[in-house]
């Protein structure tokens, strides 16, 4: 789980977060930047199906999209596509917003798909839904790893518990990332760590004893992400806050993450 | 439709409502003189006994599938909001058809009526039960959470199982049900017809599980319970962050 990046085989990081709004695509963009600006080969992919904001985020409005892929219309190649900050998208297209009932068609596909992108990138990430569909359930599901976007909001907090919760419970998680977004202080991050960890020891745990399961949930915090006017500024122009500026703040928050998730 | 103003003639003749008032005396609905209520007052009766007829099934009495989609829809805001527990569960008759074929359907609609009258009487002021159609019922029971779910949806089963219906003099017949259960979705991307899917494929569960049982989707684990909400927020380490 915990040894670096080597080219045969794909690291998939699905990123995801209990409620919208909390910054999660624009994690998942930056970080791969910062993945990228380290030598690595990734490709964001919009595992939303088409409700994610990646391509607004990444100002990329392509004519090839996944949908496309999944309908036969068109090569992966061609529509894999590259974004600024030096990495690869795979974006979905609004065509996909009829498979967020997930059939089983689809689910096949999907993790064909990533397979197939696996060779290709040293690490893929998933760019999923808010909440807790069977889509992002799904596209979790194909992940080595998860990371959950969580803001200092009390909603936010308990939307990221019950994610947490969730992919403890069905999907035997034991080790989940926390990316700390707009923090208003330093070493806040650590605190609502903390505070997830406790809730977990105390109410999960004990359920995934009682069903024979002693191996504790680990929440680790990958990095905190300061509230930065930065960033606003850059989502507003649509351009990644890594390439546009790299010294700020909560781009310099997100370089150490990613160094942190390269090991 | 503009209301009526300054006017000599006669109200439905000027409206022109012959069929509805016809329609709401056919169904019995009643109707206040206007001659006691005033125009304004009376036309919103009409209006009233219109929009009762248009949301019942006439058989049963029961809400039709247009107003519990109605329901459902304002539920999934509420659910969405409030973030509470509820549940929809969806009601097919075992063997209908059987009844049907063997004692005509005459005897099928008495099934139909004893079967929503039994279900109407199980069920909280809150809740809704309608007929969805044919021999499917649907239930909508807001702040239901999963513990208390099972409880209900066997009740139900039960005292199905345990009713004779007369369908004819000295001639009664037995039913059972299958019973598919589906939690609210509690964030984004819910939607009315997803959650039925959801319930619907339980009861094609129950069903091909042998009928006369229920089925629930299994309980949304990404429940937070006031207890978990209080410790996540409890500590004064955090409510001075907060602050």
């Amino acid at each position: 789980m915990s040894n670096g990046t080597t080219s045969e085989s794909g690291r998939i990081l699905a990123v995801t977060s209990g409620k919208g709004g909390v910054g999660k695509t624009f994690v998942s963009a930056n970080l791969a930047a910062a993945l990228a600006a380290r030598g690595e080969r990734v490709l964001v992919l919009d595992a939303d199906l088409g409700l994610a904001n990646l391509d607004v985020v990444l100002n990329l409005f392509p004519k090839v999209t996944l949908h496309d892929v999944l309908t036969g219309k068109a090569t992966l190649e061609q529509a894999i596509l590259p974004a600024p900050g030096g990495f690869s998208a795979l974006l979905a297209g609004s065509g996909l917003v009829e498979y967020s009932r997930l059939t089983p068609q689809v689910r096949d596909q999907l993790s064909e798909i990533i397979l197939q992108l696996v060779p290709r990138f040293d690490r893929i990430l998933l760019d999923t839904g808010a909440g807790i569909s069977d889509v992002v359930l799904h596209a979790v599901s194909l992940a080595d790893e998860v990371l959950v976007v969580v803001t200092p909001e009390p909603t936010s907090m308990t939307d990221a518990y019950a994610t947490i919760k969730v992919l403890a419970t069905l999907q035997k998680r034991r080790h989940v990332r926390l990316v700390v977004n707009q923090v208003s202080a330093a070493g806040e991050g650590r605190t609502i760590r903390n505070q997830l960890q406790l809730v977990v020891d105390r109410f999960v745990a004990p359920q995934l004893k009682a069903e024979g399961d002693s191996v504790p949930l680990v929440l680790e915090l990958l990095g905190e992400i300061p509230i930065d006017p930065a960033v606003r500024e850059a989502v507003g122009k649509r351009a990644l806050l890594l390439v546009t500026m790299p010294g700020a703040p909560a781009a310099t928050a997100l370089t150490a993450a990613a160094a942190r998730l390269a090991g | 439709m503009p209301p009526p103003t300054d006017s000599t003639k006669s109200d439905s003749q000027a409206l022109n409502l012959d069929a509805a008032l016809q329609l709401l005396e056919q169904s019995g609905h009643p109707l206040p003189r206007l001659r006691d209520t005033g125009k304004a007052a009376w036309l919103q009766a009409v209006i009233d006994g219109l929009c009762e007829l248009s949301s019942r099934d006439p058989l049963t009495g029961l809400a039709n599938r247009r107003h519990f989609e109605l329901m459902l829809a304002g539920e999934v805001d509420r659910v969405a909001r409030a973030g509470e527990p509820a549940l929809v569960l969806m009601i097919d008759i075992d063997h209908f058809k059987k009844v049907n074929d063997a004692h005509g359907h005459p005897a099928g609609d008495e099934v139909l009526k004893h079967v929503a009258h039994t279900l109407s009487d199980c069920i909280r002021p809150m809740d809704t039960v309608a007929r969805f159609g044919g021999e499917e019922f649907a239930m909508i029971l807001p702040n239901c959470p999963p513990s208390f779910a099972h409880a209900v949806a066997e009740r139900i089963r039960i005292r199905i199982q345990s009713m004779t219906i007369p369908i004819a003099a000295g001639e009664t017949v037995r039913v059972t049900v299958s019973l598919g259960g589906a939690f609210a979705p509690q964030w984004v991307r819910s939607s009315p017809l997803l959650w039925v899917e959801r319930a619907d494929q339980q009861l094609y569960r129950a069903k091909a599980e042998g009928r006369d049982r229920a089925c629930l989707e299994q309980p949304a684990v990404s429940f937070v319970s006031p207890e978990e909400k209080g410790l996540l927020f409890g500590t004064s380490q955090f409510q001075d962050l907060l602050s």
